[in-house]
């Protein structure tokens, strides 16, 4: 799609675009050029002197069992954030799709999380779930279950899944929304006229019709489960214990300013680059196959 | 609602109500936990209403501090900062991103598509995965501990730009070509036609950038070493997780409410054009 009329000036359009590129170039495709150029080198241990490796720090790092193990977190995690977030969320917003009284009141307050910071969603259920003072843990400790999400790995990845679940409810529940709201109701009156009943009309019109919105919460989901909650685990486990809950992007952080290995989280950063490149273009692909329907 | 279903209807009550309350408890014990003081919170089990330290515990936090050693500084500065670089992101994106959407729809010139998808490309570099490069240009730039450090390398926004772009594809040509009869240049027909137009765009991504901008922890985490130039986000992850102490809870959960409450008024009293915008942003 084209404007047939425009604007002609050459000077200006350049002008107009320049604050926007400066910003991109220095602060992203500069950066990112030189990600993919550190994850060839090494560093010696004073940052001095750089070597040219090849591909050293990617057969380093895929030969180690660290790394397989927060890979094998990080999609376990993505999994549980994604499914398990994006069931309450749907079932939430069928529901307040359904009635009529109250459904505004019940809205406003489920998008509050929305506004709510990773890192500040990790405090809260940081707090309910501290082994000391935690209500939650109180309440567990009560019914003599051994809670401890600082000992714990299974706990400390459980508390984190919850917080993520947590902070991305909203956005969920706002497209699911919207998304049952444009099911066509002749559809669905058609269906109660012949006689399925609610649950009936769900699974065979009202759900395949979501398709696209759950398609695409799939990946915003999934994206989000990689890189947002890098302040929930912060806040709640900062990788702890034993690195139970060191998710791939809290490794590159941790390798590369605590651990100074530039090459290696390079390389880690390279490879989460590729990752969240696949996952846009996946995105974009059905974005375009909607606009065609 | 196709059918009256009087069971169906109280089952969805129910089931929101139940809903609601996983979502809205642990804000609810936040506030409730910083509005009593240290003693109280531990020792469980902590009460499940507010107590009476509440003006006590936000002064604490606000003027005097809510941890230990490096943590243990005003937060009323920290409020101020974060406020500065969230409005600072969320209008230099706006700013930018309607500029280039302008020339991008509204002239024909050589690498117009190239610029295009030099944008585009944003979208795929989230800032965790280019850190320490970024930090470095912004280290050798002489930013670190600065407010621009804090907002220009965020203000880039490929969304933004697409908005923008998508919102001008729909207005009519017509509108330009009677602009231009009338004698207006590009920067009458931009300030006169296309940002009056723009309003409920620009309210929209006002509220996705603020609390985007609000935010933010690894990025002030990482490029502010000097207390004059924390955030709210930030304080409180670290504070919840501070290796040289345990936290004080109530101080803890007080500074959360005020890290939180800021972008929950904004989504709140701007909740028709955020959801709108939401909604339309990702399409």
């Amino acid at each position: 799609m084209e404007k047939r009329v425009t604007l002609g000036n050459p000077v200006l359009p350049y002008m107009l675009l320049a604050p926007q590129i400066i910003v991109t170039l220095v602060f992203f495709i500069w950066p990112a050029v030189q990600t993919v150029i550190y994850s060839t080198q090494v560093q010696d241990a004073f940052g001095t002197r750089t070597k040219f490796v090849w591909f050293e720090n990617f057969s380093r790092l895929l030969s180690d069992a660290n790394y397989y193990s927060s890979a094998q977190t990080t999609f376990f995690f993505a999994i549980l954030v994604t499914g398990v977030g994006m069931s309450f969320s749907l079932l939430l917003a069928v529901m307040a799709d359904r009635i009529i009284r109250g459904a505004s009141l019940y809205k406003t307050f489920l998008i509050w999380p929305y506004a709510v910071a990773p890192a500040v969603a990790g405090s809260l259920w940081a707090f309910l779930f501290s082994p000391s003072v935690g209500v939650a843990a109180y309440a567990l400790d009560k019914l003599g279950f051994n809670w401890n999400y600082l000992t714990n790995a299974n706990q400390a990845f459980f508390l984190i899944v919850l917080a993520a679940i947590w902070n991305q409810i909203s956005y969920n529940f706002l497209f699911f929304l919207a998304g049952l709201q444009s099911v066509p109701r002749s559809l669905i009156e058609a269906a109660a006229i012949d006689g399925a009943g609610p649950v009936r009309r769900f699974w065979t019109i009202i759900f395949p019709l979501l398709s696209p919105t759950t398609f695409f919460l799939m990946v915003v989901n999934i994206i989000a489960a990689f890189f947002n909650t890098f302040g929930t685990v912060a806040a709640i486990t900062q990788g702890g214990p034993a690195k139970a809950t060191e998710i791939l992007v809290y490794k590159v952080f941790n390798d590369g300013f605590r651990g100074q290995d530039v090459g290696g989280s390079a390389a880690q950063s390279v490879i989460l680059m590729t990752i969240v490149i696949l996952l846009t273009v996946i995105q974009f692909r059905f974005i375009e196959r909607k606009v065609h329907y | 609602m196709v059918q009256n279903r009087p069971f169906l209807t109280f089952l969805s009550h129910a089931i929101l109500l139940l809903g609601l309350a996983i979502i809205v408890f642990p804000i609810w014990l936040a506030f409730v936990a910083s509005t009593h003081d240290a003693a109280t919170v531990s020792a469980p089990p902590m009460p499940l209403l507010p107590g009476s330290h509440m003006w006590e515990n936000y002064s604490t936090v606000l003027f005097g501090g809510a941890g230990k050693g490096t943590l243990n500084v005003p937060l009323i500065q920290a409020l101020l900062n974060s406020t500065i670089s969230a409005l600072g992101i969320a209008i230099g994106k706006i700013a930018i991103s309607i500029i280039a959407a302008f020339a991008i729809v509204y002239f024909r010139f050589p690498f117009r598509m190239f610029f295009f998808w030099m944008i585009f490309i944003t979208l795929m570099l989230p800032v965790e995965v280019r850190i320490l490069p970024t930090y470095k240009v912004v280290a050798d730039l002489g930013m670190l501990d600065t407010y621009g450090g804090l907002t220009i390398p965020l203000i880039a926004s490929a969304t933004a730009t697409f908005l923008f772009r998508q919102f001008f594809m729909s207005v009519p040509d017509e509108m330009l070509e009677a602009a231009r009869i009338d004698g207006a240049g590009p920067y009458r027909f931009f300030k006169d036609i296309l940002l009056p137009l723009s309003r409920n765009t620009i309210a929209a991504l006002f509220v996705i950038q603020f609390i985007y901008g609000w935010n933010q922890f690894l990025w002030p985490l990482i490029i502010t070493t000097k207390e004059e130039f924390y955030t709210m986000v930030m304080v409180v992850g670290r504070l919840t997780n501070s290796v040289e102490a345990a936290p004080i809870w109530h101080l803890v959960m007080a500074t959360a409410m005020l890290a939180m409450i800021p972008p929950v008024i904004v989504v709140m009293v701007m909740q028709r054009q955020f959801v709108r915008g939401l909604v339309e942003v990702e399409k």
